[in-house]
């Protein structure tokens, strides 16, 4: 075990220069946005917010034809009489996040200064629900994702503003993110870069891979293959339950929805696509 | 005689309950006008669903229904599917899906005013044959498309 | 409880454009419980309907074959801005919804 770590560690130093593992997320944006945009030259950038069908005509027709009726809006409506819904002391979610009128989603994830950790939009949620006296909401699924996506929903049109604060704690869950992105995992071998940014626009068994630009725009979302899974039909799920997806599909141990790795790599991942609008739920296969 | 008079008992407290119930507005009166068509949505194969649905199979292909739906299916559980038929007198639109375990999809009827258009989305177990007949001034006309439904990789 | 029944109508040169979302699992009946190895049983939308003015525009009998969370779109000539448009449904358990919308 301890060899495989060895092994694993020495590769992600190979790699690390490559993928330019530099402390420079400024630079590393522009350099990240200039692969996407000059390997897709005909896709304008605002346009990688719509994933997979930014590249790739023939599913955009399927997934424009979704959004005419698109089925997350019943999973919207649910999150916005959750959001109103007083809690028991009489509050509501209103009291956590005052500038809901300036949109939300996009400045999240932030790097709390005080506490030392990167809060997300969902641990956000929880957190105001707790503070409230309300019992906490899974991460994955369900109510948490309908508040998020009305949340989303509200948020349309602003622009990710993601703030890498430089100070050696923040730093550190940016790197972790980033490393998170490059390093292979899995019985695969397999990095979220090796797909989604190395291979994006090329097809994977029947599929085609998605830019990693834009990817976070869009979240949450209703995947049809969710909805299909559950009893009452409600595909909608977080980011961190995509995740965890992911790194089952390269057949690696997901990390926990929220834990300290995903929470990282969200913070990354979001940063990455700083200055695209906001255009969250989205509808996915 | 005897048995008659039990049915004809039983009829009446049948209809009774009913009719009360489309005075509550529980049922519609279009149950009674026409019920779901069971066996034709039973039935296995395309020609016994419109058989079961219209009395016959023998249907006339029509160059005048556009039938819009995707090569591949992203998901074969989701594939939008739009039909317009430009045969004047578009009594009704059927989908069939020629390789579902049950084909028979759906029938929309036009009513007053309605046009020879509808869009919906289906459920493709596989690839398949995506069938629409239409019927008007009582004839059936077809028309067909194949959908490619493919296993998906990571995201499938 | 919410309406199951999100419902747009727009008239544009005379033709309405109705579009519908329902929230319904649509169960086929044939989908595996991977827990217990059962089946789901079958649970699915059989007659959507459709009225405007009291008359039928547009009524539909549907199989297991419609997907989860249905769409519909249809178009029908006759109705202007402001009328009432009515849909309802009635699924194979007896359960069944009904929404209003106003034309635009």
């Amino acid at each position: 075990m301890k060899k495989v770590a060895v092994i694993v560690s020495a590769l992600c130093m190979l790699i690390a220069p490559l993928a330019g593992i530099a402390a420079n997320p400024d630079q590393d944006l522009k350099n990240f946005r200039k692969h996407f945009t000059e390997k897709f030259s005909s896709v304008p950038l605002q346009d990688f917010t719509n994933g997979v069908y930014s590249v790739d005509k023939a599913s955009r027709e399927q997934w424009e034809a979704f959004e005419d009726f698109p089925p997350y809006e019943i999973f919207v409506d649910k999150g916005n009489v959750l959001f109103n819904k007083a809690f028991k002391n009489g509050k509501t979610y209103a009291s956590c996040f005052p500038k809901a009128k300036k949109g939300i989603k996009q400045n999240y994830p932030f790097f709390d200064k005080k506490r030392g950790e990167v809060v997300t939009l969902e641990l956000a949620i929880n957190e105001c629900r707790k503070k409230n006296g309300e019992k906490p909401l899974k991460y994955k699924k369900g109510k948490m994702a309908h508040l998020s996506a009305y949340i989303a929903y509200k948020s349309r049109g602003h622009k990710g503003n993601v703030k890498i604060t430089s100070t050696p704690e923040s730093m550190a869950w940016y790197d972790r993110g980033k490393k998170h992105f490059y390093a292979k995992r899995g019985q695969l071998n397999m990095s979220c870069a090796d797909c989604h940014y190395y291979n994006a626009g090329n097809k994977i068994r029947a599929d085609i891979l998605s830019p990693a630009l834009g990817h976070t725009s869009h979240f949450p979302v209703y995947r049809n293959k969710w909805s299909l899974a559950s009893a009452s039909g409600d595909g909608m799920g977080t980011l961190h339950r995509r995740y965890g997806g992911c790194n089952k599909q390269v057949r690696a141990k997901p990390f926990k929805a929220q834990s300290k790795e995903y929470r990282s790599l969200e913070y990354f991942h979001t940063f990455m696509s700083n200055g695209l609008t906001m255009n969250g739920p989205g509808i996915r296969k | 005689m005897n048995t008659k008079r039990r049915s004809f008992i039983k009829n009446s407290a049948a209809a009774g309950a009913f009719g009360v119930a489309v005075s509550a507005g529980l049922i519609t009166p279009r149950a009674v006008m026409a019920a779901w068509p069971k066996a034709a949505f039973a039935a296995t194969d395309v020609d016994a669903a419109i058989t079961g649905a219209f009395g016959s199979s023998a249907t006339t292909e029509s160059a005048d229904i556009a039938l819009k739906a995707p090569e591949i299916a992203e998901n074969g559980a989701v594939v939008p599917i739009t039909v317009t038929s430009k045969i004047a007198g578009t009594e009704s639109i059927s989908l069939l899906i020629s390789k579902n375990p049950t084909p028979l999809t759906a029938t929309f009827k036009m009513g007053e005013g309605a046009e020879g258009f509808v869009s919906t989305r289906v459920k493709m177990s596989k690839t398949s044959d995506l069938v629409v007949v239409v019927k008007a001034n009582g004839k059936l006309y077809s028309a067909k498309k194949e959908v490619k439904v493919t296993i998906g990789g990571c995201g499938g | 409880m919410a309406k199951s029944i999100k419902v747009r109508a727009k008239v544009k040169g005379g033709t309405t454009v109705v579009k519908a979302l329902i929230s319904h699992a649509m169960e086929t009946g044939l989908r595996k419980n991977k827990k217990t190895g059962k089946k789901f049983p079958a649970h699915f939308i059989q007659e959507v309907t459709c009225s405007h003015n009291g008359k039928d525009v547009l009524t539909a009998d549907w199989g297991t074959a419609i997907s989860k969370n249905p769409y519909l779109s249809f178009k029908f000539k006759g109705a202007k801005s402001g009328d009432t448009l009515k849909m309802s449904w009635v699924d194979n358990k007896g359960e069944s919804d009904s929404v209003e919308a106003k034309i635009k």
